[in-house]
């Protein structure tokens, strides 16, 4: 592993690890550009992944303060944690479901497939499908996604032989163990599924893809990583040009270090991206970096989400197997006859007890509560993952009323769904519910929307810079020398799971970023 | 069941407050796992009458008729814990116990629920609420109960400990689904 100096400004700086980060660093690194890689959070492995779900939540889990408004249920159900994000190496890749969806064409061009919608800012993506093609057969293939490139599915467990079952009533066709980076079989030196149904806690078999044991070792081999643990970047500095070039953090010990750099990327996950820009206000930039468009903490999404439980009267052991190894796809359409813009996917979701408890379930108490978990044995679940129409009120902002370990204001997170949103989530819930009543489910539970893992868009690519905060390649309108790496940039969420558009959008932006500075144009 | 006896004769170098106690149930859970026939837990900040309202309280807000008492148990005894450390959590779970009134413990289910539902939306409530679905559903008596087989590293998965043995419903074709990475 690299050490690079303090004082040494040729080197790329990089603020987080995960999915975009994480895969950047090895891009550039095995491309021979130094860089030094900045992660707020601890180094676990397969060997220190608690096994505990309680403990495995405290490991993993962002827990530093933020603060929450709108009319979205998480203010309600989940007033301490709006978003369920990771702090360690490898980031979000660490906790992840592994479910890999392509974004479909019409999804990038969400204003002209959806019209124009009062109350939401959707755009066209600045790149086409096309484009972005080349680089999701990269990213899959680097992550070995399942029914892929040859790549089996995985098998069928109990909790998807409901899902299959019932959907095949409703007549729909595209049901499958999903499009999973999960390995089926031993590959790129990493295990196989073992159906542990532990995906949220931290792949002990690492079959699991994550950037901590596959991209992260990778770029430290080249010798030209620098890797920072405990190290939490508070501010991005700039020259007189307008350039940036440096990055003030603290360190484990809590003291202050500036690392200089030639370019910035910035992928902290789309909350604490957006705060970090924010942050970094100066007096040249008084609303903060790449923010003259004023579009820095807007248009947050997060998906449509949400759980619906079957329960039979016949054992499923739901908590057995790959989480979310499953998948119903015939609602990825734009069908405004359903009553709303946009598709959303049925994602198949077993949990642990705990988590099923404190997390899965609808507030409550009493008898009734109870007696959905005394079914516990034969419950069966799904999860909505639908695309969210961004609005440019429904952002990130920094709240001065609470302030964080080091005296700066936490993130507040801020959403009123749109109409929209509802009337897609009440017609996922409907049909899935109708899944599970065709094959004879006793009962069906709604369950909360839970605390946001997507988080995107609020660095949004955009062609008019008036629109968004960075170009094609995540390089900020207004700073040359800085990009976005991670889900902010995405224009619009669509219906996928936003990990493996994150991977090919840093395998493209690296390529630019080498040509670039080759070029000597940053 | 071990943990927690080991855990109380470290918190027994404290004072002893007040203590939880109750006879295993023949035939549930805990049996299997529990070292002797009876279990304690002592508290070290609540009395024993505060804890019982507080026992009546959990197995209100989640009843398991033939979920054992012991695992209720170690809520409180996380709440005696809690409020150990911190006075303003002690103040809170007094005033409210004071005011369910001694008569909660020993209440009707019905009654309970009635007077649980007046302060429904108090932090004393909600607080109780919170910590009996962190802890209770995390004890392994209620992964005993409920049926949950936790972590299965260790065991080599469920790949070949049942992840697929559900027969009451068509196998998914293969070309849905995939093939076993290994043969059982």
């Amino acid at each position: 592993m690299a050490s690079i100096e303090h004082n040494d400004s040729s080197a790329v700086v990089i603020i987080g690890s995960g999915a975009g980060g994480g895969t950047l660093a090895h891009e550039l690194t095995r491309r021979g550009i130094k860089v030094v890689l900045l992660e707020a959070g601890k180094r676990q492995s397969t060997e220190t992944f608690s096994q505990v779900p309680g403990e495995a939540f405290l490991q993993l889990t962002w827990l530093d303060a933020r603060t929450q408004s709108g009319n979205w249920g998480v203010a309600r159900d989940f007033p301490a944690l709006p978003v369920w994000h990771c702090k360690t190496v490898g980031g979000t890749t660490v906790h992840w479901t592994a479910s890999c969806p392509r974004l479909q064409p019409w999804e990038l061009r969400a204003k002209t497939t959806y019209g124009e919608i009062a109350g939401a800012s959707p755009i066209d993506w600045p790149i086409s499908y096309q484009e972005l093609e080349k680089f999701y057969e990269i990213a899959e293939r680097r992550l070995g996604v399942t029914r892929r490139n040859g790549v089996p599915g995985l098998p069928a467990s109990n909790n998807f032989k409901v899902m299959y079952a019932g959907a095949k009533k409703l007549g729909y066709k595209q049901v499958h163990t999903g499009h999973m980076a999960i390995n089926p079989r031993p590959f790129d030196g990493r295990g196989f599924c073992i159906q542990q149904g532990f995906c949220l806690q931290g792949c002990k078999m690492g079959a699991k893809w994550s950037t901590l044991y596959t991209e992260i070792p990778r770029a430290e081999a080249t010798g030209n990583l620098d890797l920072r643990i405990e190290s939490t970047a508070i501010k991005i500095e700039h020259g007189a040009d307008g350039r940036v070039n440096a990055v003030v953090y603290r360190d484990g010990q809590g003291k202050e270090q500036r690392q200089k750099a030639r370019i910035v990327c910035v992928a902290g996950n789309a909350i604490e991206t957006a705060r970090l820009l924010l942050l970094s206000a100066s007096s040249k930039f008084t609303q903060g970096l790449g923010n003259s468009s004023g579009q820095v903490g807007r248009n947050y999404c997060h998906h449509i989400t949400g759980f619906v439980w079957g329960i039979f009267d016949k054992p499923v052991n739901f908590w057995r197997g790959a989480t979310l190894a499953g998948v119903v796809e015939d609602e990825v359409i734009n069908e405004p006859r359903r009553g709303f813009a946009g598709g959303y996917r049925m994602e198949l979701l077993g949990e642990d007890l705990p988590t099923f408890v404190q997390v899965g379930l609808p507030y409550g108490w009493g008898r009734d509560f109870a007696s959905v978990i005394e079914s516990y044995r034969n419950i069966a679940g799904m999860f909505i993952n639908g695309e969210d129409l961004p609005r440019a009120d429904n952002r990130i902002t920094l709240n001065s009323e609470v302030k964080d370990a080091y005296g700066l204001p936490v993130a507040n997170v801020h959403v009123n769904e749109h109409s929209n949103d509802q009337a897609m989530r009440k017609h996922a819930q409907g049909q899935m519910s109708k899944l599970y009543d065709a094959i004879g489910a006793k009962r069906v539970v709604l369950g909360p929307t839970p605390p946001a893992t997507h988080n995107m868009c609020t660095a949004r690519m955009s062609a008019d810079p008036r629109e968004g905060v960075t170009n094609a390649w995540g390089q900020a309108h207004d700073i040359k020398n800085l990009f976005i790496s991670d889900g902010s940039v995405l224009s619009t969420s669509g219906a996928a799971n936003p990990t493996l558009t994150i991977v090919a959008l840093a395998l493209r932006q690296s390529e630019y970023i080498s040509q670039q500075m080759k070029a000597r144009s940053i | 069941m071990e943990d927690l006896v080991n855990l109380n004769r470290r918190e027994l170098l404290k004072t002893t407050t007040g203590m939880l106690t109750g006879l295993v149930l023949a035939g549930s859970p805990l049996a299997l796992i529990a070292r002797g026939p009876a279990w304690a837990v002592d508290l070290t900040a609540l009395t024993s009458s505060e804890g019982a309202t507080l026992m009546a309280m959990a197995r209100t807000i989640v009843p398991h008729d033939k979920l054992d008492n012991a695992a209720y148990a170690m809520v409180i005894q996380a709440i005696d814990s809690d409020s150990g450390k911190d006075e303003s959590i002690r103040k809170m779970l007094k005033d409210g116990i004071a005011a369910l009134g001694p008569g909660f413990a020993t209440s009707e289910e019905n009654d309970c629920v009635a007077a649980l539902k007046k302060i429904e939306s108090s932090t004393f409530f909600q607080a109780m609420r919170l910590k009996t679905v962190q802890v209770l559903y995390a004890t392994p008596m209620a992964y005993a109960y409920f049926g949950y087989e936790g972590e299965a590293f260790s065991k080599g998965g469920y790949l070949l400990r049942g992840f697929n043995d559900l027969r009451w419903l068509p196998e998914v074709p293969l070309q849905d689904s995939g093939p076993m990475p290994i043969s059982s």
